[in-house]
């Protein structure tokens, strides 16, 4: 029993590099270009069906596909940028919601309409790294797969990270982050800075897909679903931090593989509750400190209430 | 001093609206002489019109753009399909099993209206999801099984065919013309000051997190009851066709296309959306494809819809929620 949860916690573990590649993505383009791609999800799914294409009937190598998807997948994030989420985000807040979520219908519809409604692998491609581990003392497993994910992971973060600090394209899009006028009187291209975030956000998004088709196996839709856990993990680990949303991809991975030890299903509800629970904190913890603390802001509440109540029986 | 009063209704909205109503009552007889096909399409037409006017509701007035209504169309199906396994009369069950998901859409309302837009959207769509993963534990739907009403099945198809389309026209009819009364209204006032600039209504002493959850909670039980309507034509109840995220896209298609934040772009985009599906249903996914782009389009180019290119041609919206004003008495 305690090897089984031992066990449960480690792959959870690992499964949080997975969440933690593609809500990097995500992360990225809500924190510093405050814009939620609702169709990411499907990003990851046409990176995974594109690499299988390449890698099975085309028969290349499926690494070679892989670094032929990336700057392509990259290319197609700098174009979707500039030529909807640019436009989309200058016509207010509700836009981009909109304009996403209608790309990610159309998104799913065509690549189902392409590649039908077949369930496709990675895993015969791969060879051993598919289900070969190293064997821990105390009957533990650890998937090699698991374990390159999660380095992965962790590089992108440290990348993403050192990027933003050290590189003058970093400077450029904190920058427009934090003001952006100010930076384009700087002499800083906003625009290109945004292009670029969302090239990296699109690129990272299908390397996640890629990991995903290895694993598991995709369909059209798989998307919506990757989108949910992206956000959940960023959720979790709060808006807008890189580092957070390592962390938050690891507790969103452990609390479904946790919940897995009950059921399938309880899996994903318990990533669900999670999620919720630190949603609830959240706002909690704002609300309490716009009021001055839970206790002095629960009394002024019901001194209002009670207020209210007196005023209306005096008329 | 000149003082200004609420201008009355124009003539062409008096119009409009006798003749919207003259449509209604057409409708309503329509079982006598219709065949069973049409009344079954229209059926669904009045789910869609339903679906669109709460989205709109909640979207274009209040400003929340949420892509987790399916939320509630998924879990009224849910308490209807319930309370008739355990012996409730199917069509009594279906309009309570809607009404029950104010028991969830309260408590939610507290936590989801907090958020941002982009989050409470989102925020949305992932509370579906949970609910989903919830209902799918119930043994009775067996996880992605699902269940079929199996106490319709045993009603005369006509009765069952004419009820359910009786419903669904009262439901929209319902729908338009408690919108039409809150939007004509103070809260409809207050919504589009809390739209248009949440602070400065805010400051004027709008409670906006009163007007938000009593849109929210309509929207919800609006969403639910059309979602049970469609649910007794459908019969089968499967989690994922219910909670699916295609109703949250068609909901919008419609009142994109119609115009966010018109009275009566819902009941445009709901006739397109019907219409297209007829035409153009058999392509399926490349059709939904079509859906999105065109959505996109929409969005992008004319985000107020068929009914601001209207607008933009005329100089006025047809039946504007837009209180106008007029000079009154200089004596």
């Amino acid at each position: 029993m305690l090897d089984g949860t031992a066990q449960a916690l480690i792959q959870g573990v690992l499964l949080g590099g997975y969440y933690a590649i593609i809500a990097a993505g995500l992360s990225l383009m809500v924190g510093v270009v405050r814009f939620i791609n609702l169709a990411h999800g499907d990003m990851a799914v046409l990176g995974a069906l594109v690499t299988i294409t390449l890698t099975q009937v085309l028969g290349m190598p499926v690494l070679l596909s892989i670094l032929l998807m990336l700057p392509l997948m990259g290319l197609l994030g700098w174009v979707m940028h500039a030529v909807l989420f640019e436009r989309a985000m200058k016509g207010g807040l509700l836009l981009p919601i909109l304009v996403t979520i209608g790309l990610g219908a159309a998104l799913q519809n065509a690549m189902f309409g392409i590649w039908g409604s077949d369930t496709r692998s990675l895993g015969a491609d791969i060879g051993s790294l598919a289900w070969e581990g190293w064997f821990l003392p105390g009957g533990i497993i650890l998937g090699k797969l698991p374990v390159i994910v999660f380095c992965v992971a962790v590089l992108v973060i440290g990348g993403l990270h050192l990027m933003l600090r050290r590189t003058k394209l970093g400077r450029a899009i904190r920058a427009t982050a934090s003001d952006r006028e100010a930076a384009e009187m700087c002499g800083v291209d906003a625009a290109r800075a945004h292009r670029a975030a969302a090239a990296i956000a699109v690129a990272l998004a299908a390397l996640a897909g890629v990991f995903l088709a290895m694993r598991a196996q995709v369909t059209p839709y798989s998307g919506p679903a990757q989108l949910i856990f992206a956000f959940e993990a960023v959720v979790i680990g709060g808006l807008g931090s890189l580092g957070g949303t390592l962390i938050g991809g690891i507790v969103l991975g452990v609390s479904q593989s946790l919940g897995g030890l009950i059921s399938a299903q309880a899996s994903l509800l318990t990533g669900h509750l999670v999620f919720v629970a630190v949603l609830i904190w959240r706002l909690g913890r704002d609300w309490s400190a716009d009021h001055g603390g839970w206790h002095a802001g629960l009394v002024a509440q019901l001194a209002r209430r009670v207020g209210r109540r007196e005023s209306g029986a005096e008329q | 001093m000149t003082r200004h009063a609420i201008a009355g209704i124009p003539r062409v909205d008096r119009q409009l609206i006798a003749a919207l109503l003259a449509l209604f009552l057409g409708l309503a007889a329509l079982p006598f002489f219709g065949s069973a096909l049409i009344v079954d399409k229209l059926t669904l037409l009045t789910v869609y019109v339903t679906l669109a006017v709460m989205w709109n509701l909640l979207a274009g007035f209040a400003g929340l753009v949420s892509v987790g209504h399916q939320a509630f169309i998924g879990l009224g199906g849910y308490f209807a399909l319930r309370l008739v396994e355990s012996g409730v009369s199917p069509f009594p069950a279906l309009l309570v099993g809607g009404a029950l998901v104010l028991l969830a859409a309260w408590p939610l309302s507290w936590l989801v209206l907090r958020l941002r837009a982009a989050e409470f959207a989102v925020a949305m769509w992932v509370l579906a999801e949970a609910i989903r993963s919830m209902v799918m534990f119930d043994p009775l739907i067996q996880g992605e099984t699902g269940r079929s009403l199996v106490a319709l099945n045993a009603i005369d198809p006509d009765l069952r065919r004419n009820t359910l389309y009786l419903m669904g026209l009262a439901t929209a009819g319902a729908a338009m013309a408690l919108s039409y009364a809150l939007l004509r209204g103070r809260l409809g006032a207050e919504a589009r000051a809390i739209r248009d600039d949440a602070e400065a209504a805010a400051s004027l002493g709008v409670s906006t997190m009163r007007v938000k959850r009593i849109i929210f909670l309509i929207s919800a039980l609006g969403c639910a009851i059309a979602g049970t309507i469609w649910l007794g034509s459908a019969i089968t109840y499967q989690p994922r066709t219910a909670f699916g995220i295609n109703w949250s896209v068609f909901m919008l298609f419609m009142v994109l296309v119609g115009g966010l934040g018109s009275y009566l772009g819902p009941l445009l985009g709901a006739l397109l959306l019907f219409a297209l599906q007829e035409i153009f249903g058999d392509f399926g996914a490349w059709y939904l494809a079509g859906v999105g782009v065109v959505a996109i389009l929409f969005a992008l180019y004319a985000p107020r819809g068929i009914m601001g290119l209207i607008a933009d041609r005329t100089g006025r919206e047809p039946l504007s929620m837009q209180a106008r004003l007029t000079r009154q008495g200089e004596a």
